[in-house]
């Protein structure tokens, strides 16, 4: 095993540990816990956001689907940061100046609904569960995979570090803790990639698609995990170890879904246009209703920074997204045994030391990654355990104005158990696509309810509740169905695996209809809470 | 930005953020309550704010959202190949995001002169 490697990550974690407790000094009120007061400055705000965002499914997932699909996925980088624009042009500065703190909250001030804001609590859950336990079960896999330990452990230990630090630290620890983890991402992609492109120079540029086939690099091993048949070697059994010489090609194995040659190398054809672009409305639309991300708007202090914030994000994002790709690409030349074996969510952690070969240089890169690994999973379900824990902290215990920080942690500890113990038994979810559910639901769900919501005075409480139900509910079918696993006819299973497309224009449909319908329902204050959310603060004296 | 005093810190009222909402100051009520005028006024800064938005939205989906039916329709220019590297994947995985942020920094100025606008409006003194 790599020496290097356990240090690092006990690095990463005490690092964590000690910023959060250092910011913890500055933690007094219920008011820092939950917003930091509303006192940070855009850079450190949008490191932060960005920080949270960059979960494993950019780290780790993003490169995997690229050296699997090739072009056809190279969608899944560019909506992940266009989803910031959209916020920034449609959310941002109108919401910070809401005043609301949560999405339910978000509700009750536009549409004074009591209902509403049940709904959207419930909605806020599901989506921080769906989003929290991928986190959880990559940090067990990945533990497992680099120390050889037990996933139950690793999903256990990582659960706990993270729990710990929002309950103790809360919002105000947790944006510096962010922060320090975006430049420890970046740093983690950025630095090896400078010297894997050095040496795929020095190898001579091999092709990344030959025109013979991909073929290993160096002498390999690779252990079959499902039976399956090899061209060029026949049927192959599970447990079986098949030995390469280097130069060798590679066998494609039936059981793993990949491209390959120029189907990798170019964007697919009218087919797989319906997924394209439903993927590509749920990356745009759903960033601004994930939770996590809605939070942390409100710790900025006006509106005007909060557009400030978002363009800082999308640069920083945008930044990260190149690198991913690269790593993708270079995947295919050096570890092509992962298409093999399917586990090309590794490619991350295991091309520094295929590439640059077991020396020092490879292993301390090897751990690097490694380290910016643990920083995605950690980072991502701090973010998201603070806005869950935030919303039972308002929504389920209620505890008016005498909320108190012990009850946050209560919350705390109530957010975290669910996706904590599902984690432990459920280990052979795929991250990313779990992820994109995610993006899909909040898609469908909160994104016309807050686009209704700032633009249109006519949105009322019955329209954003019918839409919700109809929208977000056939979201949730759909994620259901995909997760359950159940057989679908072909034509329907394109519908059903990537439901935005139909899902979005639904939910805006209908809460469009159904507000004119109700349209005496209007709230009598509409006009007013206009002047709220677009005018600029200066006014208001 | 700079030369404004921070805001007074505030304790921050979580679950009925609806209370919060007291006509606090004289200015904002005044044009919370100004009838057709300061209705007038408040329309006419979200509808320009919510046009800058549309508009440079259509440049997005014009940009980037048209790429994938370019590719579908026109194959061959999925094919080209500029500076050894494919097209789609330069446009997608480099060219992107400075387009992306390029489009948000254009948002961000005529957003804020729209306010600003909004602003030198609601603040000239009445004659």
């Amino acid at each position: 095993m790599n020496p290097y490697l356990l240090p690092s990550l006990i690095v990463v974690i005490l690092v964590t540990v000690a910023i959060g407790a250092y910011g913890l000094r500055f933690a007094r009120t219920t008011s820092d816990f939950l917003v930091a007061s509303r006192s940070v400055s855009p850079s450190w705000n949008a490191a932060a956001i960005s920080g949270e965002y960059l979960s494993a499914a950019s780290f780790l997932g993003v490169a995997g689907l690229i050296l699997r699909y090739g072009a056809e996925v190279l969608w899944y980088p560019v909506g992940f940061a266009a989803g910031y624009l959209a916020l920034l042009l449609f959310v941002a500065a109108p919401l910070r100046r809401s005043g609301a703190f949560t999405l339910p909250d978000f509700c009750e001030v536009r549409l004074r609904s009591t209902r509403l804001r049940r709904l959207a609590t419930a909605f806020v859950l599901f989506i921080g569960c769906l989003y929290l336990l991928p986190q959880l079960q990559g940090a067990g896999l990945t533990f497992a995979t680099v120390t050889g330990g037990s996933y139950a452990w690793g999903a256990l230990l990582i659960g706990v570090v993270v729990t710990g630090n929002v309950a103790f630290g809360g919002m105000r620890a947790i944006t510096f803790v962010q922060a320090f983890q975006y430049w420890l991402k970046l740093t983690a992609l950025a630095v090896p990639i400078m010297f894997l492109i050095f040496q795929w120079q020095a190898d001579g540029r091999p092709a990344v698609t030959p025109p013979a086939g991909a073929v290993f690099p160096v002498a390999t091993s690779v252990v079959i995990e499902r039976d399956a048949v090899l061209d060029g070697v026949g049927p192959v059994t599970a447990g079986e170890t098949l030995h390469f010489a280097a130069g060798a090609p590679v066998p494609r194995v039936d059981t793993v879904d990949a491209k390959f040659g120029v189907d990798w190398l170019q964007p697919g054809s009218e087919s797989g246009l319906f997924s394209t672009y439903s993927l590509i409305l749920a990356t745009f639309l759903g960033t601004m209703g994930l939770p996590h991300v809605l939070v942390r708007f409100y710790t900025n202090p006006d509106g005007a920074s909060a557009r400030r914030t978002t363009l800082v994000v999308l640069a920083m994002v945008g930044l990260f997204y190149l690198l991913p790709t690269l790593y993708g690409v270079l995947g295919r030349v050096y570890t092509p045994q992962l298409l093999m074996t399917g586990r090309t969510d590794a490619v991350v952690l295991l091309l520094p030391e295929a590439a640059l070969g077991g020396g020092h240089l490879g292993r301390l890169l090897g751990a690097l990654v490694t380290a910016g690994a643990l920083a995605a999973f950690l980072s991502t379900s701090s973010g998201l355990l603070t806005s869950v824990a935030g919303v039972i902290f308002t929504d389920v215990l209620r505890p008016g104005r005498s909320g108190s920080v012990r009850d946050f942690r209560l919350a705390t500890l109530l957010a975290a158990v669910v996706p904590i113990v599902l984690a432990m038994f459920v280990s052979d979810m795929d991250v990313s696509r779990v992820v994109g559910l995610a993006f899909a639901v909040a898609a469908s769900s909160f994104c016309p309810l807050l686009v209704l919501g700032i633009w249109w005075r006519g949105l009322t409480a019955a329209g954003a509740t019918a839409g919700i139900l109809v929208g977000g509910g056939s979201a949730v079918v759909a994620v259901l169905v995909t997760v359950l696993g159940a057989e679908l006819p072909s034509g329907l299973a394109e519908f059903i695996g990537q439901p935005a497309a139909w899902t979005v224009p639904l939910a805006f449909l209908v809460m469009v209809v159904v507000s004119l319908l109700t349209s005496r329902r209007v709230p009598a204050d509409v006009g007013a809470t206009m002047l709220r959310l677009h005018a600029p603060e200066s006014l208001r004296g | 930005m700079a030369d404004n005093p921070p805001p007074p810190r505030t304790r921050v009222v979580l679950g009925d953020a609806a209370a919060r909402r007291r006509p606090a100051d004289p200015a904002r009520t005044d044009l919370a309550e100004q009838t057709p005028v300061g209705e007038a006024l408040v329309k006419g800064l979200v509808r320009a704010q919510l046009a800058l938005a549309l508009r440079l939205s259509l440049v997005v989906v014009a940009g980037l959202g048209a790429l994938p039916l370019l590719f579908a329709v026109a194959p061959a220019v999925g094919r080209l190949k500029v500076f050894g590297a494919q097209l789609p994947w330069l446009l997608l995985g480099v060219l992107s995001f400075p387009f992306l942020m390029l489009v948000g920094v254009a948002y961000v100025h005529w957003a804020e002169r729209n306010e600003q606008d909004f602003t030198a409006v609601v603040r000239r003194p009445e004659r």
